[in-house]
């Protein structure tokens, strides 16, 4: 099996569902971060069966609302030390802005380019989010 | 008069019940003693900026802000404005809350009137924005139930027409339910029903009861109100689905003789052809009633907001 070392700092986001590494790490734009990155793919995993890892060196600011709303198994653990110092287990946000656009093509959220679309969780279950503008439903479909 | 100085009326929900009354017997007063407020307003100038054709809300907040010795500012033609040069509702908003003291924004957008109140220093009202809400249209409905049947609470009320875009039934439907035993009609062809949202929110959170129908004549006899709308061509992006529903509900004197005596017809006007006009002869068609009751509510809420009185 590859052996990768482990970071001294940073943040890994372990538990990726299988094949969803590389969509994460075009969404969260790792590839320009300027930090160390390292995406495992097809990792066995107790839990998963197969899993997607991300390490990312020096850097903990990442995107949790938008893992939760791509991956709910993702663990997020950020290292200092070389030791795990936080463990995050990423959940669909309460509260979303800017990470999509709102369904209703009516909402000034899609006519005016300077509004930061904000949406408040509705129901988990249809993943379904209400606009802070117009109220209407929006169903995120990233899963 | 309860304090509501320098805030904004985005939504019905902005306002608690005892807001909702304490604009609504205000309003009760400048209609039996209009004299009696017409300089509490001196000074005083509201911008009205409508970004989509109005006639009632417009000139019945102009004809408001007159009443009470203030002045009016604004554009009905969002071209003829430097929106046509692509200024955004930001941008404007922040020029115009120098300009006066507050702001009455109608926009096709849905949103828009919240956008605005994120940069305005001075109260912002919503005059409708896209199939929404129109939260003065409701404070206007209420008072008209108020002086017919004395009462808000524990009323059967038919919603007629357009239930989908139809931002004056959003904004009432969803206060009527914040009062005790309400009744709910709704009839609507199937492509036009009530958001899926607004329905769920009024039986998740209220006492109320909801029916659903597709003809008149199912609800008629059993309703205190029919609030009647028009299908707005405006919120349609297809013609063809428009001319379709257009014709679908006609409210004539034969379909009235189902209802009860005591029936009173509300509509927020415009009509086209869902009244006919022999309908207007009825004493219980109140709808131009309604459109009256909407200067004293408009002169009510902008007194509140301003935080002015009559000493």
């Amino acid at each position: 099996m590859i052996k990768v070392a482990g970071i001294k700092r940073g943040t890994v986001i372990d538990h990726v569902t299988a094949g969803k590494g590389l969509w994460i790490f075009n969404k969260l734009n790792l590839a320009s971060l300027g930090h160390p990155v390292v995406l495992l793919m097809n990792v066995p995993s107790e839990r998963l069966g197969r899993k997607d890892i991300i390490k990312i060196e020096d850097y903990t600011q990442v995107d949790t609302a938008m893992l939760g709303l791509i991956d709910a198994t993702i663990t997020v653990n950020i290292i200092e030390n070389e030791q795990v110092v936080a463990k995050t287990q990423v959940t669909l946000p309460q509260v979303v802005s800017g990470l999509f656009a709102c369904g209703n093509p009516r909402c000034v959220s899609n006519s005016d380019q300077y509004v930061m679309p904000i949406f408040e969780l509705y129901e988990a279950e249809s993943r379904a989010y209400v606009c802070e503008y117009c109220e209407e439903i929006t169903k995120v479909a990233w899963k | 008069m309860l304090d509501l100085r320098g805030r904004h009326l985005v939504s019905p929900s902005d306002l608690t019940l005892p807001e909702i009354d304490s604009i609504i017997t205000l309003a009760q007063d400048m209609q039996r003693q209009r004299g009696a407020y017409s300089d509490i307003c001196r000074g005083k100038i509201l911008a009205t900026l409508f970004y989509e054709p109005s006639t009632r809300t417009k000139l019945s907040f102009e004809s408001a802000m007159l009443r009470m010795g203030g002045s009016i500012l604004g554009f009905s033609d969002a071209n003829a404005s430097a929106v046509a040069k692509g200024e955004s509702i930001a941008d404007t908003v922040r020029v115009m809350d120098a300009y006066a003291d507050i702001l009455v924004i109608r926009h096709p957008k849905e949103g828009a009137p919240k956008l605005a109140a994120g940069y305005s220093r001075v109260p912002i009202i919503n005059g409708g924005d896209g199939g929404h809400q129109h939260p003065t249209q409701t404070l206007t409905d209420l008072l008209t139930i108020h002086a017919c049947k004395g009462k808000v609470e524990g009323l059967s009320v038919a919603f007629c027409g357009d239930l989908k875009y139809g931002r004056t039934v959003h904004s009432l439907i969803e206060t009527l339910a914040r009062y005790p035993g309400s009744k709910f009609y709704l009839i609507s062809p199937e492509e036009l029903v009530l958001p899926p949202r607004l329905k769920e929110q009024l039986l998740r959170t209220s006492n109320c009861e909801v029916f659903e129908c597709r003809h008149m004549e199912e609800a008629l006899p059993y309703v205190d109100i029919l609030y009647m709308t028009r299908i707005q061509k405006e919120r349609f992006f297809n013609e063809a689905d428009y001319l379709r529903l257009k014709n679908s509900y006609i409210l004539d004197g034969a379909k009235l003789s189902q209802a009860k005596r005591e029936l009173i017809v509300m509509h927020p006007l415009p009509r086209v052809n869902e009244i006919a006009y022999e309908v207007d002869n009825d004493p219980r068609a109140v709808y131009f009633a309604q459109a009256e009751c909407g200067v004293y509510v408009r002169m009510s809420l902008m007194a509140h907001l301003l935080g002015v009185t009559c000493s």
